[in-house]
């Protein structure tokens, strides 16, 4: 063809509106367990709760960022422990690598919360309005009463969604039952209401009319999918060496199966309709595709109707499309999954995951740290003596308060000679930290005059601190600057 | 395809010339991979040939396919088709345009020769500011006022008033003392350290927030803290050899290298001249904030020449009062500051 056959191209178009049909099978029953699951989990997490005594908040799952603090039922994380949480999207990053190249996109057909909503929002709009040709026709009507009430029907149902997903959201963020409280007689921070807003608005939006335009035109990550896929990724596919020619089959007429030339695809559009990404599969694999499997559903429907194996539309590897092509055995789907890649991503995906929770069972329930104060280095004092101070933050991690002592130790282990350690307000030498919290303390390590400490330069030091009450020490390494002439 | 008479399109425009070779490259391009479209193994073509098709939908839904231009761009025999971009993208482009409208009228935006265009709804980052700083005024007033009612000693026990004197007394001292004791309060030659345990006019609570209210030999305050050291050789009230004797003295004092002969003749000069601020065991007095000279902490260095200098010179340090340029609270906030430095007493 040349270029002059076609018509000059616009520069803009509308979206083509997608209906898609209703379909039942394995992998739309799938769909719906995973739906319930995910929405479950996010609506009903921040109402769990968990005991962590007086002081503490007794939600399960919550991210204190006025106190900065994450709750995650046993788990309470500080933010000087933030690389908990950067392990975490470390292993969310890891595992998309490993769905994607072991499954393909199952996480766009499946998890994603974009394929979620709309999914869900379908689901309203096919309650409201009816199937695929109701709402091909009601599309196609001029406004009416009854028009009106249904869209403004579906239209107020997804709001309703949306804003319970926005509310879900900031129950995260604080206490949920008070807030929700709070929100209900108007006394909730503007934050919470700006937060609750924007969310509706982006999920009703995004569920009930972008859609598909978000996987296609906003979203990175099927492009990024890309580059983890090879031949043995599983994608969707249509087999067209067992379905074409394609067509309807008249009486008498044959297929390639019994004899004939016809392929086994009547051309039934199931597999089209049903498509919430308004693509044809039986094109071969396309950058729109989410791999939702549910043209796999509505073919394996139709072949079992008209008496052909299933599979004409399958899970398919690029590997096996050439074996099959030239006759040959499909590879079974566990040599598929588990290959090197596959091995690499979950090595590292695992390690991540064990160095995490020994880092979390090796957690001290006292932590600190020490900085010298060098400005100046050094005090002489009255005596001669000369004196360093450090500012030291204790964070005592248990329900209670705890008083702590201080000691320091050299090189050796043991306190050298003529040192002495003092605490800024602290005349009994004991600090006290409140349960849960921060304290600084200005620490005074005084050497006396003529001591190898205060006339020897730098020294190197150890500060330990002893919980009174159990005995529990940890130490921290640290620096004395001497008399330096 | 080129006009020749458009000066645009002409081939003799020199201006012209890249972007029609570019264009004859793609029309080459194009025509080759028409004609040879890539194929697999299969003999199947490997992507759809120059043109591509675009799923479109009739009225009643029903799928139409419509044929896609190619721009004529290919690389690697990956090609760049024609596709319409999406109308909402457009619409979102007209929206930010208007946006950028509103917001031209609505804030401060176009640069004029003073200044700029003010913006209806009047909004500066001054007015911004100034109602940030007013903001926290307001927050802290009443801690402040609070921190003013409460005995200077009583503020150390009250959690809140700790952190407040903790974090506005170091703001304070590094805007208003830094600048001769040092930002750490490690002094420097002539300006005492605050961190030691060695005070001119005294380290307890009061006794700082005094100096800090009245500030040492400020003209301008009638009960600042006074005292003058004579300038024993500028004004001639003892020879340079009585110096020489006096300076080994205080050496001795301060168990430094001394002559010991010349420090034994300054004992008496000492006796004669500095006992009546300095103590006969020269361990000062803080009343007239005259040093301790027997400790290691000294004021302007302890070096011979120094002492002499200072002997025969007389020293003459200042601090301002700050009753009248802080608030009694800001006051109240660097001492309580200062004495948690180390040296309090």
């Amino acid at each position: 063809m040349s270029q002059s056959d076609i018509d000059p191209p616009r520069l803009y178009a509308a979206r083509e509106p997608i209906f898609p049909r209703r379909v039942q099978g394995t992998f739309r029953n799938l769909k719906w367990v995973i739906m319930a699951v995910t929405l479950g989990i996010y609506y009903l997490t921040p109402w769990i709760r968990w005991d962590r005594g007086p002081s503490l908040p007794d939600q399960a799952v919550l991210v204190d960022l006025a106190n900065r603090r994450f709750y995650f039922f046993w788990i309470e994380i500080w933010p000087h422990e933030f690389y908990f949480v950067a392990g975490l999207l470390v292993m969310a990053g890891l595992g998309l690598f490993l769905f994607t190249s072991a499954l393909g996109r199952v996480w766009c057909g499946y998890a994603c919360p974009q394929t979620v909503w709309t999914d869900l929002f379908i689901l309203t709009e096919r309650w409201i309005e009816g199937d695929r040709n109701a709402r091909v026709r009601l599309w196609n009507e001029p406004w009416s009463a009854r028009k009106l009430r249904l869209r403004l029907s579906k239209w107020t149902i997804w709001l309703v969604i949306a804003a319970l997903t926005g509310g879900a959201w900031v129950f995260y963020f604080t206490d949920a039952p008070t807030l929700l409280g709070n929100l209900l007689t108007g006394q909730a921070h503007p934050v919470a209401y700006i937060t609750i807003a924007t969310m509706t608005a982006t999920t009703f939006l995004f569920g009930g009319f972008a859609r598909e335009q978000i996987c296609i035109y906003a979203c990175p990550w099927p492009r990024i999918q890309a580059a983890m896929m090879d031949e043995d990724t599983l994608t969707v596919a249509y087999r067209d060496w067992r379905g074409e020619e394609r067509g309807k089959i008249h009486k008498g007429e044959l297929t390639r199966s019994d004899g004939g030339t016809k392929g086994d695809c009547i051309d039934c559009m199931a597999c089209v309709n049903v498509c919430p990404m308004g693509i044809d599969i039986r094109d071969g694999q396309q950058m729109e595709c989410i791999t939702c499997a549910l043209c796999i559903d509505a073919c394996d429907d139709v072949m079992d109707k008209i008496g052909k194996p299933r599979g004409l539309i399958d899970y398919m590897a690029l590997r096996d499309e050439t074996a099959e092509r030239a006759g040959g055995q499909p590879k079974p789907l566990m040599k598929h999954i588990l290959r090197p890649r596959t091995i690499l991503y979950f090595t590292l995906w695992a390690g991540i995951g064990v160095a995490l929770v020994a880092a979390l069972f090796m957690r001290s329930p006292l932590d600190l740290n020490v900085t010298p104060v060098r400005n100046p280095l050094y005090v002489t004092m009255a005596d001669g003596a000369i004196r360093n101070t450090y500012a030291l933050r204790l964070r005592n991690k248990q329900a209670e308060a705890h008083d702590f002592t201080l000691s320091v130790a050299g090189p050796g282990g043991s306190a050298p000679a003529g040192t002495q350690v003092t605490l800024e307000g602290q005349p009994d030498g004991r600090v006290s930290v409140a349960a849960d919290s921060t304290q600084t303390q200005r620490v005074y390590i005084t050497a006396e005059k003529g001591s190898a400490l205060a006339e020897g330069g730098q020294a190197e030091l150890t500060l330990w601190v002893e919980d009174a009450t159990d005995g529990v020490r940890a130490s921290i390494d640290t620096v004395f600057h001497g008399r330096s002439e | 395809m080129a006009d020749t008479d458009d000066e645009h399109t002409s081939p003799q425009n020199p201006d012209n010339r890249i972007e029609l070779e570019r264009m004859a490259a793609d029309q080459e391009n194009k025509a080759q991979i028409a004609a040879h479209p890539p194929v697999g193994p299969d003999g199947r073509p490997l992507h759809r040939p120059v043109g591509s098709t675009r799923v479109v939908r009739d009225r009643k839904g029903v799928r139409k396919v419509v044929e896609v231009p190619s721009t004529g761009h290919s690389w690697d025999g990956i090609e760049e088709y024609d596709n319409p971009l999406p109308r909402w993208w457009l619409w979102s482009f007209y929206a930010t345009i208007v946006w950028g409208l509103a917001y031209v009228v609505a804030y401060p935006a176009i640069p004029l020769l003073s200044g700029s265009t003010q913006g209806v709804l009047g909004t500066t980052y001054r007015s911004d500011v100034a109602a940030e700083i007013q903001r926290f005024k307001d927050a802290n007033a009443p801690i402040q006022a609070k921190l003013v009612e409460t005995p200077l000693d009583q503020v150390a026990a009250d959690p809140d008033l700790a952190n407040y004197t903790a974090n506005a007394g170091a703001a304070i001292f590094r805007t208003w003392c830094a600048q001769c004791h040092g930002s750490g309060a490690g002094g420097n030659p002539g300006y005492p350290t605050l961190l030691d345990n060695d005070w001119l006019w005294g380290g307890t609570l009061d006794d700082i927030h005094t100096t800090v209210q009245h500030g040492i030999r400020d003209p301008k305050d009638e009960e600042t803290r006074y005292s003058e050291m004579p300038k024993f050789g500028t004004d001639e009230l003892l020879d340079n050899s009585q110096i020489a004797q006096v300076v080994n003295y205080v050496l001795e004092l301060g168990g430094q290298p001394h002559d010991a002969d010349l420090a034994a003749e300054g004992a008496t000069v000492f006796a004669d001249n500095c006992t009546a601020c300095h103590a006969e065991d020269g361990k000062g007095d803080r009343a007239q904030g005259a040093p301790d000279l027997t400790d290691a902490v000294w004021l302007y260095g302890s070096d011979p020449a120094t002492i002499t200098r200072i002997v025969h010179d007389g020293p003459f340090g200042v601090m301002p009062a700050w009753t009248g340029r802080l608030s009694e609270a800001d006051i109240r906030a660097v001492a309580s500051y200062v004495h948690g430095l180390g040296g309090g007493e």
